[in-house]
């Protein structure tokens, strides 16, 4: 039974990365890609973590993944931050069809101040 | 188990696709960032099947250098230095 609920939840988790890697080849501009891929990977290898506790029970390997889970949840959205931030500054086009942009409206407003 | 690896392996090499297509350094950087991400659900896996902590110790520093990295890259592509 706790094997059934880990292959469950190992091919929900591969699916999202597969997922994850069709947004990344399939979408039109770099913060299209960055949110489908950096969403969908960090949810489907969590998903893949999650099943080695189903797999291997307690033990070493399941505290290392939990361990592994709680670092993924909290450097995945830091860097996907880091990277549109290091984009949208260095001069990064947003895609045509884009139509809100609003962090360039708040900057255009911090240099009217400065 | 091996239908999982394989399905991992054909997104490794849809980053791969993206890396070398661009068009942008910051689409390279994102595609690298998945693949490091895409690998530690590889060591994951590979822990399952042979019932060893060892994969466990390989994701954990994966998962860190490739944040560290990753920031390295977003900084040096923003042009500042790390003294903000």
């Amino acid at each position: 039974m706790s094997e059934f609920v880990g292959y469950v939840l190992l091919s929900v988790g591969v699916a999202f990365d597969v997922f994850a890697c069709i947004g990344l080849v399939r979408l039109p501009d770099v913060y299209n890609r960055l949110q489908a891929a950096t969403k969908c990977a960090t949810m489907g290898t969590s998903l893949i973590m999650l099943s080695v506790f189903f797999f291997a029970g307690f033990g070493p390997i399941t505290i290392k993944a939990l361990l592994c889970i709680w670092f993924i949840l909290i450097t995945a959205p830091t860097a996907a931050h880091a990277i549109s931030r290091a984009a949208h500054r260095s001069g990064i086009k947003l895609w045509s069809g884009s139509v809100i942009d609003k962090y360039a409206e708040d900057r255009e407003g911090a240099d009217d101040k400065a | 188990m091996n239908v999982f690896i394989s399905l991992l392996l054909l997104c490794m090499f849809m980053c791969l696709y993206r890396v070398g297509k661009g068009p942008t350094a910051p689409d390279r950087i994102v595609a690298i960032d998945i693949m490091g991400i895409l690998m530690v659900g590889f060591c994951a896996i590979f822990s399952i099947i042979t019932r060893k902590d060892l994969y466990m110790n390989i994701a954990i520093s994966w998962a860190l250098l490739n944040f560290i990295g990753t920031l390295a890259l977003a900084k040096y592509l923003e042009g500042r230095g790390f003294d903000e």
